[in-house]
């Protein structure tokens, strides 16, 4: 990993406190990667216990958004930051909010999963199965730009949200479809729709954080452009 | 407008987001250094610098010490001259006028261009007699005309609520920091376009410093300010541009914000986020 943007200050433990809240940052990135996969297993096995365990886990995600917040204030109130070194305590503050949301995402699929087990009205399996993978790579992608501190992968990403949309409309279509065939299903396929939704909300986080990484390595604020203008924006690194 | 009305009223964005519009009018240039070179003897310590400094803003240079910042200062009203070795070429225009040409007048200058030190140098003499010190030189004795001026000037320089009881008393029984102020007060007496303020708050107590830097505020309504500090944190807190020098060049000059948010060259970023290069 490339850690050249975040030491090489006069300042050992400066460079330590940075490292140290880039570590903390990818570790509760792992956590919540880990906390979707357990979730659509959950989901999709009907496996209650992956699904108790991905709620437990939620207080440690939690937790350690607190304890990195803490240390960002710390650094900014008593450091001062500059440049790089403050756009990045700017950042990681937002991007830990992003990353906590979808933790709360993953609880909510394992919510869900306990909610429909064994019941019938689920949607095929693979295509909730397709969208999960989808924002899994997106999330991973995000937490791995951050921590190689490179926009390389950022177009591709965010390329990929209009891909996670297509599907969530596809599969909201069929919900809607099955809810009008038959009223009885309509509660049960609204927790189906719930579970699609907290995906696709995942890949909306991804690209957010990607949002973030921008300002953090470029400087400059991307929110609300379109694709092609982010893409541009991207392409002509400092 | 209150917070009821802010709540309740449609809200004119173009006011809210000013901030950014005001930095890319560009401000009417008051100094505007071409080209400057200058030797100490055989050593050249600045290296072609060249900017521009706006009218009533103020203008922090930053770098490591011999970089030239307090050098590049001093040439703003030829202090420079008072130094033997020293030897300068390239111009300095001040309103459009080189102020090394051979027909300008020093002392004019010098009473155009105020400055202030590191350490406050007060006269030996009572408050009142060192702010009206320059009006004395320049042959005012009008006790009406120097009461009023003296009055203005420790207004303007945050003392006159202080020392206004206190105006026969020695300037050298005042504390550093309003000593400081007291020098500031002599400088606008007599009502100088620029000051030049070198380092003007780093022997002060964190409070006269603050005093100072909202000091400077006030100042630049009516001033072109230009202050060399050491601390970085100042020069965010108190300038509209920042300039970054190294080793007698010019690195960059840039809006405070951006400078310090997301500088252009590595040099600065490593400098002002305390890195080695």
């Amino acid at each position: 990993m490339d850690n050249s943007k975040i030491g090489h200050h006069i300042s050992e433990r400066f460079n330590q406190e940075l490292e140290d809240i880039r570590n903390k940052v990818l570790m509760m990135g792992g956590l919540v990667e880990r906390q979707i996969e357990l979730a659509v297993e959950a989901y999709t096995t009907g496996n209650m216990e992956l699904a108790e365990q991905v709620i437990k886990q939620d207080d440690d995600v939690d937790a350690l958004e607190v304890a990195i917040d803490q240390e960002c204030t710390q650094i900014l109130a008593l450091r001062q930051p500059t440049a790089f070194d403050l756009r990045l305590l700017i950042a990681v503050i937002k991007i830990i909010h992003e990353i906590e949301r979808v933790g709360d995402k993953a609880e909510r699929i394992a919510e869900m999963a306990i909610q429909l087990s064994g019941n019938e009205s689920k949607i095929p399996h693979h295509e909730l199965e397709h969208m999960a993978d989808l924002v899994k790579k997106m999330l991973h992608d995000a937490l791995d730009a951050f921590a190689r501190m490179t926009l390389q992968n950022v177009p591709a990403i965010t390329l990929m949200d209009e891909k996670v949309d297509r599907e969530y409309d596809n599969i909201l279509r069929q919900l809607i479809t099955r809810m009008m065939e038959d009223p009885r299903n309509i509660t049960r396929t609204l927790d189906v729709l719930w579970t699609v939704r907290a995906l696709e909300r995942i890949g909306d986080h991804a690209c957010y954080i990607c949002e973030h990484l921008v300002y953090m390595i470029n400087g400059e604020d991307v929110r609300h452009l379109s694709q092609e203008e982010l893409e541009k924006r991207v392409k002509v690194p400092r | 407008m209150s917070a009821q009305e802010i709540r309740t009223h449609s809200i004119d964005m173009s006011s809210v987001l000013r901030g950014k519009e005001e930095s890319q009018h560009p401000n009417e240039t008051c100094i505007k250094v071409e080209n400057l070179n200058l030797f100490y003897g055989d050593k050249q310590a600045l290296h072609g610098v060249n900017m521009e400094m706006p009218k009533k803003k103020v203008t922090a240079y930053i770098g490591p010490s011999g970089c030239g910042k307090s050098t590049l200062l001093r040439c703003i009203n030829r202090m420079n001259d008072l130094v033997d070795s020293a030897r300068i070429d390239g111009k300095i225009l001040l309103d459009g006028e080189n102020i090394y040409d051979k027909s300008v007048n020093v002392a004019a200058l010098r009473r155009r261009v105020g400055m202030v030190f590191q350490k406050p140098n007060p006269f030996p003499k009572s408050i009142f007699e060192n702010v009206a010190y320059g009006l004395r030189i320049q042959g005012v004795n009008d006790k009406r005309v120097l009461e009023e001026t003296v009055e203005n000037a420790l207004r303007g320089a945050a003392l006159w609520d202080e020392m206004k009881d206190r105006l026969n008393d020695n300037a050298l029984g005042m504390s550093g920091g309003q000593q400081q102020r007291l020098v500031i007060a002599r400088a606008i007496a007599i009502e100088p376009e620029v000051l030049l303020l070198d380092e003007p708050a780093s022997a002060l107590d964190p409070i006269s410093t603050l005093k100072i830097e909202e000091l400077i505020n006030e100042l630049k309504e009516k001033y072109t300010i230009v202050i060399v500090t050491h601390n970085m944190q100042q020069a965010a807190r108190v300038s509209d541009y920042t300039a970054f020098m190294y080793m007698g060049e010019l690195i960059e000059i840039g809006t405070t914000s951006e400078l310090f948010t997301n500088p252009v060259k590595k040099q600065t970023e490593d400098y002002i986020t305390g890195r080695y290069g």
